[in-house]
């Protein structure tokens, strides 16, 4: 890639940062070059996070139903998912599955509940509501 | 003796923190040679460890094996890692360290770090950076992946640096011991070439790292024709986002390495590294292609289809290999 080449493709996901790669300048050497962003990297972080929103959004309304509890919402909210929020709270798929349930997250230990909001970076009154709409 | 911190900015986290550091330190060292030295630069294709069900692809080692390669072979540098069991232990630690003007690395958690982009940050926990003074309740922050120096507060340091999960950090801070003068490139440079293009190249044995990585990564991208649309597209875009995303210097590290072995070439004053550097640049502009094309299909825009994308991979594979077989017995000048 030549350094006029780099592309400069700004977009709202980098909030005005930039990042660095290497580049050929004019004598053919490779440097460290600015980049304020490139299309196809951007369009698949943006793909990426439509599918989290859309993982969230389903929580969210099977939540309000219900169904669920509000733990799986915020697990996706919070870019989360259940083998990474399994393995950072040290319990079982199954067990934080269980917890899912409206009945089963109802009888938590506060304990376990800030375990869940501390790994999840939100607070506990946060994570027993849903938010509101 | 106290030094005012430099800072540059890096295209990767722990290169990019283990050059500041060194350079810090008096030793310079750049961050494709930091890179090249710890032979870095990899390819391979977890299918067992999923990321937000998706399969992992690394470009590189795993994390903190480059400050690990590094401090092992070169002679006469030590590095000391601590990690801790108590979170407030942790933080007087580094208090500690900071309060005898040392500069520390750390490694944290990317999603509780608040100066970060908010669409960038994710539960990643192996993230590098160098903390090299604190004022009042803010540390100063030298991030490598920023052009600029950043702050943050104490609260957010800790929840990044005891975050939990995979390749949770523990706390773990580290700072030099023991820095050499020099380095013996004459020896280093050839030993670090050779272990990359074994590793990478037609001798490993294992069927997912290196070429044979991309080649079944290439396979499995053929086989997407059959799989469910949705999965493909992020499947496709997963790819991309570990190449690019990631702080790689660009095409998955292929440009990092390019620059490391045309140092290496100067350095040794060798023709057959600074050719190798521009076939290799050749390569990482071929993994831009690839991406363009899976971004593009990922997107659904354009005609392109899975065995056009299994086919640039394929391409990609066999033009990396013909560098590693040619370097594999580089014994230097």
């Amino acid at each position: 890639m030549k350094k006029e080449d780099v592309p400069q493709q700004p977009h709202r996901i980098y909030e005005g940062e930039t990042k660095a790669v290497y580049a050929v300048n004019q004598e053919g050497k490779l440097e460290i070059a600015q980049t304020a962003g490139w299309e196809a990297e951007s369009t698949v972080l943006e793909l990426a996070l439509e599918e989290i929103a859309r993982l969230a959004e389903d929580a969210l309304q099977r939540a309000s139903a219900g169904e669920t509890s509000p733990l799986e919402y915020y697990m996706y909210a919070q870019r989360m998912d259940l083998p990474m929020l399994a393995q950072a709270v040290g319990r079982f798929q199954w067990q934080v599955k269980k917890h899912f349930k409206p009945k089963y997250f109802a009888r938590l230990k506060p304990k376990q509940l800030e375990l869940y909001a501390k790994v999840l970076g939100i607070d506990v009154a946060t994570l027993t509501k849903l938010p509101d709409a | 003796m106290h030094k005012p911190f430099t800072h540059h900015q890096a295209a990767h986290c722990e290169t990019g923190v283990i050059s500041n550091l060194l350079r810090h330190h008096g030793l310079d060292i750049s961050e494709p040679m930091a890179f090249g030295l710890a032979s870095g630069l990899t390819f391979a294709y977890l299918k067992m460890v999923k990321i937000n069900g998706l399969p992992l692809m690394a470009y590189r080692m795993p994390p903190r094996m480059i400050i690990k390669f590094l401090s092992w072979r070169i002679k006469g540098m030590k590095i000391r890692f601590h990690t801790f069991r108590s979170e407030s232990e942790g933080m007087k630690a580094l208090d500690d360290k900071l309060a005898q003007n040392k500069v520390v690395g750390l490694q944290t958690s990317v999603f509780f770090l608040p100066y970060f982009p908010r669409d960038m940050r994710f539960h990643f926990n192996a993230h590098n950076l160098l903390v090299y003074g604190k004022e009042e309740n803010e540390y100063k922050i030298s991030d490598p992946v920023f052009s600029h120096l950043v702050k943050t507060d104490a609260e957010s340091l800790k929840q990044a640096r005891f975050s939990r999960g995979a390749l949770a950090p523990k706390g773990m801070m580290y700072y030099p011991e023991k820095i050499p003068a020099t380095i013996d490139f004459e020896t280093l440079i050839p030993k670090a070439i050779r272990f990359t293009c074994r590793m990478n190249g037609r001798w490993n044995p294992i069927p997912l790292a290196g070429i044979h990585g991309m080649k079944m990564i290439a396979r499995q991208i053929e086989k997407l024709k059959k799989a469910d649309q949705r999965y493909a597209r992020l499947f496709l875009g997963h790819i991309v986002r570990m190449q690019e995303e990631i702080g790689t210097g660009g095409a998955g590290f292929r440009f990092m390495y390019a620059a490391f072995l045309q140092e290496a070439g100067e350095k040794l004053n060798c023709r057959t590294l600074s050719e190798a550097a521009i076939e290799m640049t050749r390569v990482g502009d071929e993994w831009r292609e690839f991406a363009v094309l899976a971004a593009r299909m990922s997107k659904q825009r354009g005609d392109q289809d899975f065995s056009d994308i299994a086919a640039q991979l394929r391409k990609v594979a066999k033009m990396e290999l013909a560098i590693y077989d040619q370097l594999s017995g580089y014994k230097g000048n």
